[in-house]
């Protein structure tokens, strides 16, 4: 079909022959200049659409409708287009000239907690969910609590499994390093009354040689659960809600019989990782000697407690081969945190 | 304790794999940590020893011909104890050995034909050491003359070893029939109890010997058979075997037999030559203090009061439940014995062992406070095995002084509903019968529970809850349910101590510090090098420190912090930006320690990271300044930093942190190190910025003054003007000044210095100030001619006050 003469330079035009113009002349506008000289030479009030339009006006009625409905669909359709390249050359700033976006940005230095840190927060919100709440106790503490309250008493062969860091002092020969978190087990019943929930973080420390999986400086999270009707089945679902939150819900735990002396009947809970079992914790039912010292009814109460070590934790999580690491505050090891 | 397969199995049939067998101990408590195989060595074979001969250049060694059924072969061997005719484990060359030499277990060598003193060995006679069955390594394995040549070892030494770690309460399973106990209720197959009937044809025992018990306190039982005519000689193959199988040396059949029952039950035992007893009279008592007692290793020792003696009428003959002593001990002559099986007190017997550091599998034992009931089983085991073995003749009847009779717990009250209590399990009445009967408790039903009788071999057994935890660990603690914890959770108590040390952490690391965590001890001279106020407490001591270099608790994060600077700054290229929130331990001599909580970190290196567009200064004062800042304003405390003094940090270039408000009280200080202290600790930077928050005082000023909390302020929707001003005032005058002079007027909401110059085109001694004010009303527009007034009051002041003059662009 062939149109009427037109105004200016652009002589009879069809529709179609007019878009590809359009389309293939605002692909290359690449600047802000010549995207509006290609709005004023297509959609300008002298541009070439409207003079196709204006063209019209010499055609029978019929072509006319059928012409300046796909003139009118054109317009819209360039206008959309010249829209998108608009919003398009704003945002990547086409005029101002390139930059090397190669370059590191201005990153903010961010600070970081350390490991042992993260880890027992990590340990202490998911009981803290449980309704556990967290306290904290005294580093170096009475033998009374370390050991005579918690069922281990003075010259016991189980004492052997504590190897304790003594105060030396002319006055008290009773003052030592706690060697675990549990004192504060006879402490929090001392100080209040059933209910109980807590979960303690906190350092303790050991007489014992160390090595790439010995510290005698290291934190342990302890948990005490007391009140009526607090039975083994509520140990196991705790820890279990415990464990699966820490290593995830596919991680295979188990529960044996394990021996601590404030505790009966005594559990170890192990992980399966990479094979083998690995010890994350000992628990059991408190005993009821340790409920007696504290001044609870044994007849009335009863209740759970554990313990774990969150470097011991952090090191199978995250692979960590030496826990000498975590006190040397080496950098170069508590930046990859 | 090591548990060999094969003497298990004479006390229970095992019908499943040892994987599943190690797998169910392990669940009941009784830990297998590895199953050993020993002795299957590869070229390791049975030899005949055809001659012994001396070695031309060696006093100590010998020449020895070794039939080995494929050959013969000479090897050089220095074993005291190698003779013609005996039957030895010999090694070829390529066997791979356990090290005898090495202190580090397990490691083995692989042997190579080598030149001893010039001649040439083809192979070893082994010792116990070094096939990897036990520890002697005094001499050569003998074998069995039974022992065919060229046989493999692993067929005549092979066993498969349960290595248990064992809980101290289960001193039961220090003998084999123990674990066996155990697994009898795991796979409810039969017990087979080691026969403890004996014949009695001799005199009564009592015409023959007797025992006093002088100390009943610390001996509770004290039983003994005498055995007359006994032939002691080496015992036969089949007790070799044991004892060599869990890493025992075998000495005389009488001594192995003791040693037997005491791995076969956990009862220790100790044989007396009673022709050297004098007057065949025992009296159990308590040394005198200094009293000496040469024991059966032939060190003499020196006892103290408290330590139980055996002793005859006229000397000590035996450390009760220790050592034998030296005088009284079974040798190749010896012909009559008195046997004797005994309970001591166990924490007694513990500390004697420990005072002499005499750590004996009798003590491993004793300590754990054995029931008085086991001695006599273990001493009619070994009597009747002592017939059996040596011969002789056993008297008749047995001594028995029992002083502890009647004074231990006989039963446990067990309430069916409380093993439900407990546990959270029902578990039925039969299933509680057949459990606990399997582990050897003979139960009297009573009403709603029973009354439980304590086996003579479990002095663990005292409550209740003891008995459910037999019954939950043989029901395996996989089948207790798994419940929520329910019920009413307690009421919360604040923590602020805690909450404050976790928000400065926070607030630290958010400001781009990187948190560390220091050993809580350190040295008197370490923190000397902080130099702390001579007002600080002196440092609590530890008696047993794990080193040297942690012989005091610390009473200052200074001296760790600086270290972490110190050690990285030779590690670390970017900045280093430390600090530690944690306890100092300050000892006022009554009773626990002060834990005061304190946060301090430290600036040292390079700002920034290295960067394209950031500066490449060293860090300073003001970083440290700003951390504090950024601290105090998270934690809502208006703070003055005012000009201080403290030993650790340089003079004019140290603050000391208070708190606006009333009290004034001292929170902390800031400044950069003095550099005599920094010198002290070998760090590769320039200077170290430090600060110190003592959170115990800024806890209190939060509580006096109820800070803590943000509160809205409505803002003001006026506007507000800004006007700059560059002044030039003496080099003196701080930036502090200024802002005080500025900040009087209350329409002043802001006064912040922005720019500092000294030098070309301002005076000599004199520095360019740029400050900008900023000026709102809270209920009114300011027209400019007001801002104006205000600017020329402030102008004055300045002017007044510190010879401030407007600089002239």
């Amino acid at each position: 079909m062939s149109l009427p003469n037109g105004q200016g330079t652009h002589k009879s035009e069809s529709v179609e022959e007019l878009k590809l113009a359009a389309v293939t002349e605002l692909d290359s506008a690449d600047s802000s200049e010549r995207l509006e000289s290609w709005r004023v030479d297509f959609l300008g009030r002298k541009g070439r659409l409207t003079a196709l339009l204006r063209g019209l006006g010499s055609l029978d009625i019929g072509e006319r409708k059928v012409i300046g409905a796909g003139a009118n669909r054109l317009r819209d359709e360039l206008e959309s287009l010249y829209e998108d390249r608009v919003n398009q050359s704003k945002s990547s700033q086409v005029s101002v000239g390139s930059i090397d976006i190669t370059l590191p940005g201005r990153k903010p230095t961010l600070g970081g907690l350390h490991p042992s840190t993260q880890m027992i927060r990590e340990i202490t919100q998911a009981f803290n969910e449980m309704g556990f709440q967290t306290v904290e106790g005294p580093e170096v503490e009475l033998e009374k609590y370390n050991f005579d309250m918690l069922n281990i008493p003075a010259d016991h062969p189980a004492r052997d499994q504590w190897d304790t860091i003594w105060v030396d002092s002319d006055t008290h020969n009773d003052v030592l390093l706690r060697t675990h978190t549990s004192p504060m087990q006879a402490r929090v019943m001392e100080q209040g009354d059933p209910p109980i929930r807590v979960i303690v973080p906190g350092k303790c420390y050991r007489y014992e040689s160390t090595d790439a999986t010995h510290e005698w400086h290291f934190n342990q999270v302890e948990g005490l659960a007391v009140d009526e009707g607090i039975t083994f089945a509520d140990l196991k679902g705790t820890l279990y809600e415990f464990a699966r939150r820490i290593f995830g819900s596919t991680r295979k735990v188990r529960f044996r019989c394990d021996f601590f002396p404030f505790v009966e009947p005594g559990v170890d809970m192990s992980i399966e990782w990479n094979g083998d079992w690995i010890e994350i914790l000992g628990a059991g039912m408190v005993h009821p000697k340790v409920l007696e010292y504290a001044g609870y009814d044994s007849a009335k109460y009863t209740g759970f407690a554990f313990g774990m070590g969150p470097e011991r934790i952090s090191m199978l999580r995250n692979e960590i081969t030496d826990i000498r690491h975590f006190f040397s505050n080496d950098l170069r090891f508590l930046t990859q945190f | 304790m090591k548990v060999p397969v094969s003497w298990l199995s004479e006390y229970v049939d095992i019908d499943m794999s040892l994987d599943d067998l190690a797998h169910r101990l392990t669940m009941g408590g009784n830990e297998v940590d590895a199953i050993e195989r020993t002795g299957w060595i590869d070229n390791v074979v049975v030899g005949h020893v055809l001659a012994v001969a001396p070695h031309p250049d060696a006093d100590r060694l010998r020449l020895v011909t070794v039939d080995h059924g494929s050959g013969q072969a000479e090897v050089v061997c220095g074993a005291p104890n190698v003779a013609e005719g005996q039957k030895i484990a010999y090694a070829s060359i390529g066997a791979v050995l356990q090290d005898a030499y090495s202190d580090e277990p397990g490691k083995t060598r692989k042997l190579k034909r080598s030149k001893i003193r010039g001649v040439v060995s083809e192979g070893m006679a082994c010792s116990v050491r070094e096939l990897g069955i036990g520890d002697d390594h005094d001499g050569i394995l003998v074998l069995d003359d039974s022992a065919v040549i060229g046989t493999p070892i692993g067929e005549i030494l092979g066993e498969s070893v349960l290595d248990i770690e064992l809980t101290p309460n289960r001193p039961d399973c220090l003998g084999v029939v123990g674990v066996a106990r155990d697994v009898s209720a795991i796979t409810r197959s039969p017990l087979k109890q080691p026969n403890i009937d004996f014949e009695a044809t001799g005199p009564d025992v009592n015409s023959l010997a007797q025992v006093e018990i002088a100390d009943p306190d610390l001996c509770l039982r004290y039983t003994a058979t005498v055995i007359r005519g006994v032939n002691i000689g080496p015992s036969p193959q089949w007790l070799q075997d044991r004892l060599t199988s869990i890493g025992e040396r075998s000495i005389s059949n009488l001594v192995d037999i003791t040693n037997f029952v005491m791995f076969e039950l956990g009862q220790p035992l100790h044989a007396f030559d009673l022709d050297k007893v004098v007057d065949q009279k025992i009296i159990v008592r308590r040394a005198t203090e200094g009293e000496k007692l040469v024991t059966l290793d032939d060190k003499e020792r020196e006892l103290e009061s408290e330590m139980l003696l055996i002793a005859d009428p006229d000397r000590g003959i035996g450390l009760a439940g220790v050592m034998g002593g030296a005088n009284t001990e079974i040798s190749d002559s010896t012909t009559n014995v008195i046997l004797e099986s005994a309970t001591f007190h166990g924490v007694n017997n513990r500390k004697t062992a420990r005072g002499l550091e005499l750590a004996s599998q009798a003590t491993l034992r004793f300590e754990k406070s054995l029931r008085t009931g086991l001695s006599e089983v273990g001493l009619r085991r070994a009597t009747k095995l002592i017939a059996e073995i040596a011969g002789g003749e056993v008297a008749t009847g047995i001594i028995d002084v029992y002083p502890g009779k009647g004074k231990e717990q006989d039963s446990v009250r067990l309430d069916s509903n409380h093993i439900e209590r407990i546990l959270g399990l029902k578990i039925e009445n039969a299933e509680v019968e057949t459990t606990l009967g399997n582990l050897g408790f003979d139960l009297d039903a009573d009403g709603d529970g029973w009354e439980v009788k304590i086996p003579y071999w479990r002095p663990d057994i005292s409550i209740p809850e003891d008995l459910v935890e037999e019954i939950a660990r043989i029901v395996g603690y996989d089948n207790i349910p798994i419940t929520p914890l329910a019920g009413r959770p307690p009421q919360w108590q604040p923590q602020p101590e805690m909450d404050l040390r976790n928000r400065v952490t926070d607030a630290l690391s958010q400001a781009g510090m990187r948190e560390t965590i220091s050993y809580s001890a350190s040295t008197n001279d370490g923190e000397a090098r902080v130099a702390l106020p001579a007002e600080t407490t002196s440092a609590l001591k530890l008696r047993n420190p794990i080193n040297a270099d942690y012989a005091v608790m610390r009473r200052t994060l200074r001296e760790a912090i600086l270290n972490t600077v110190a050690r990285n700054s030779r590690t670390w290229r970017g900045p280093i930006a430390v600090f530690e929130t944690g306890r100092v331990f300050l000892d006022y001599g009554e009773g626990l320690p002060e834990e005061r909580q304190m946060a301090t970190g430290a600036f040292a290196g390079p700002r920034n990271e290295l960067h394209w567009d950031a500066s490449t200064v060293g860090s300073d004062f003001y970083d440290a300044k700003g951390a504090v800042e950024a601290v105090l304003d998270d934690l809502g405390i208006e703070a003055v930093f005012k000009e201080g003094e403290d030993a650790t940090f340089t003079p004019g270039r140290t603050a000391v942190i208070k708190v606006a408000s009333a009290s004034h009280a001292v929170i902390g200080v800031v400044g950069e190190v003095a550099s005599g202290v920094f010198s002290q600790f070998d760090a590769e930077v320039e200077s170290v910025a430090m600060f110190e928050l003592d959170l115990a005082a800024i806890l209190k000023v939060m509580q006096d003054t109820g800070t803590g909390l943000d509160k809205f302020k409505e803002f003001v929707r006026l506007p507000a003007s800004h006007r700059d001003l560059s002044l030039i005032v003496d080099t003196g005058i701080t930036a502090g000044q200024i802002i005080d002079i500025a900040n009087r007027n209350r329409i002043v909401t802001s006064a912040t210095v922005f720019d500092l110059f000294e030098g070309k085109g301002v005076p000599e001694g004199k520095k360019a100030v740029a400050v900008r004010l900023i000026y709102q009303s809270p209920n009114k527009t300011l027209t400019t001619d007001q801002v104006g007034k205000i600017e020329r009051q402030i102008l004055k002041q300045l002017a007044d006050e510190l010879g401030a003059e407007l600089r002239v662009q």
